[in-house]
């Protein structure tokens, strides 16, 4: 960072977690500045669950995040794409089993 | 016929839009823009409890008038807030000062109301006192980090709280409105909340490394008489220029 840039670009960035209900996970939402954790709480309390988007907020400091790299992607996802098999699509479903 | 506490509503319902009117000042001037939609967000609470009260009011006082009446439509004179909420905006340490005093206040206050005699008021007491603690935790976390933050963060806390110093007093007067609150089963007496209110103050004060409210040789009085410092008018002039000079508007 230059040593011009004005000191609240020093905030870190946080990624923030929603849970919408109980029972359903926590999603990601986005992501915001914060100078920690406590405040980084509040903020994404007022930014994204201020229409009663959620029940639980989880934020996570965005560098302790270790993210799949996109010059890997092939590496990772392609090998998947041929193993139709991994799909439980060859059942017969019966007809009276509902729910699924 | 006006109710004995009707004027206790309206002083309520004044320091809770002329403050929401100073918070929303912060949209774009603070530090972050997720501290823009913080203090928005708490400005937008106190709006909305002015909007309450003033629904009550307008009942109570037996002239059935309607929030924009009260917010548009009075001058000056007719205003009951504490000179506290009216205070210009200065820096942002300032502001988490005010914070933390009005919502602690906020906090006591509404507390006690919410056991008032007159159900709705005690309605819009309850629902309050949840957004007020939240304010009021927002205000303490802040102040935690700009108190026991850098030299120059610590320099703006003390000279903030020197700032607020003069208006704190007459946020615990016992003025004749509470007065005739009480006097009537209703409202509460603002010098009962004083040791609660200064208690959680000064504990945050504390933490923060910073000495309490400093004392103070002037000090404020008349907001819930009507009288108020010259930032009233200018703020007041913002808030109702368009109202007024488009009576009737709407979109």
């Amino acid at each position: 960072m230059s040593a011009s840039a004005p000191e609240s670009d020093a905030w870190p960035l946080w990624e923030v977690f929603v849970r919408a209900k109980r029972g359903l996970s926590h999603t990601h939402v986005g992501s915001l500045h914060a100078p920690d954790a406590a405040l980084a709480l509040h903020n994404a309390r007022d930014l994204y669950t201020r229409r009663q988007e959620g029940v639980s907020i989880w934020v996570v400091p965005a560098s302790a995040i270790t993210a799949s790299s996109p010059e890997e992607r092939d590496a990772f996802f392609d090998p998947a794409g041929d193993k139709v098999y991994r799909h439980p699509t060859f059942y017969e479903v019966p007809e009276d089993v509902e729910y699924l | 016929m006006s109710e004995a506490h009707a004027p206790l509503v309206a002083a309520l319902a004044d320091d809770a839009l002329i403050y929401a009117q100073r918070l929303g000042e912060w949209i774009s001037r603070a530090p972050q823009i997720e501290e823009d939609m913080a203090l928005g967000n708490i400005g937008l609470d106190l709006l909305g409890r002015a909007r309450s009260l003033y629904g009550l009011l307008g009942s109570l006082d037996g002239t059935g008038r309607g929030e924009d009446d009260y917010a548009y439509w009075r001058d000056e004179r007719e205003f009951r807030h504490v000179h506290l909420v009216e205070q210009p905006r200065h820096d942002f340490g300032f502001e988490i000062v005010r914070l933390l005093l009005v919502s602690s206040l906020d906090v006591e206050r509404c507390a006690a109301l919410a056991s008032s005699a007159d159900v709705e008021l005690a309605g819009v007491a309850s629902k309050a006192v949840t957004e007020s603690r939240y304010h009021r935790d927002h205000a303490r976390l802040w102040a935690l980090r700009l108190g026991d933050g850098t030299d120059e963060s610590h320099r703006r806390m003390v000279a903030a709280l020197e700032r607020v110093a003069p208006y704190v007093a007459e946020l615990f007067e016992d003025t004749a409105v509470e007065v005739a609150a009480v006097d009537a089963g209703v409202g509460v007496l603002p010098s009962t909340l004083r040791a609660g209110v200064l208690g959680f103050v000064e504990d945050v004060l504390a933490e923060a490394t910073l000495e309490g409210v400093p004392s103070s040789r002037r000090r404020s009085r008349g907001g819930r008489e009507g009288l108020h410092s010259e930032a009233c008018g200018y703020l007041l002039a913002e808030m109702q220029h368009l109202a007024r000079s488009h009576p009737g508007a709407t979109w």
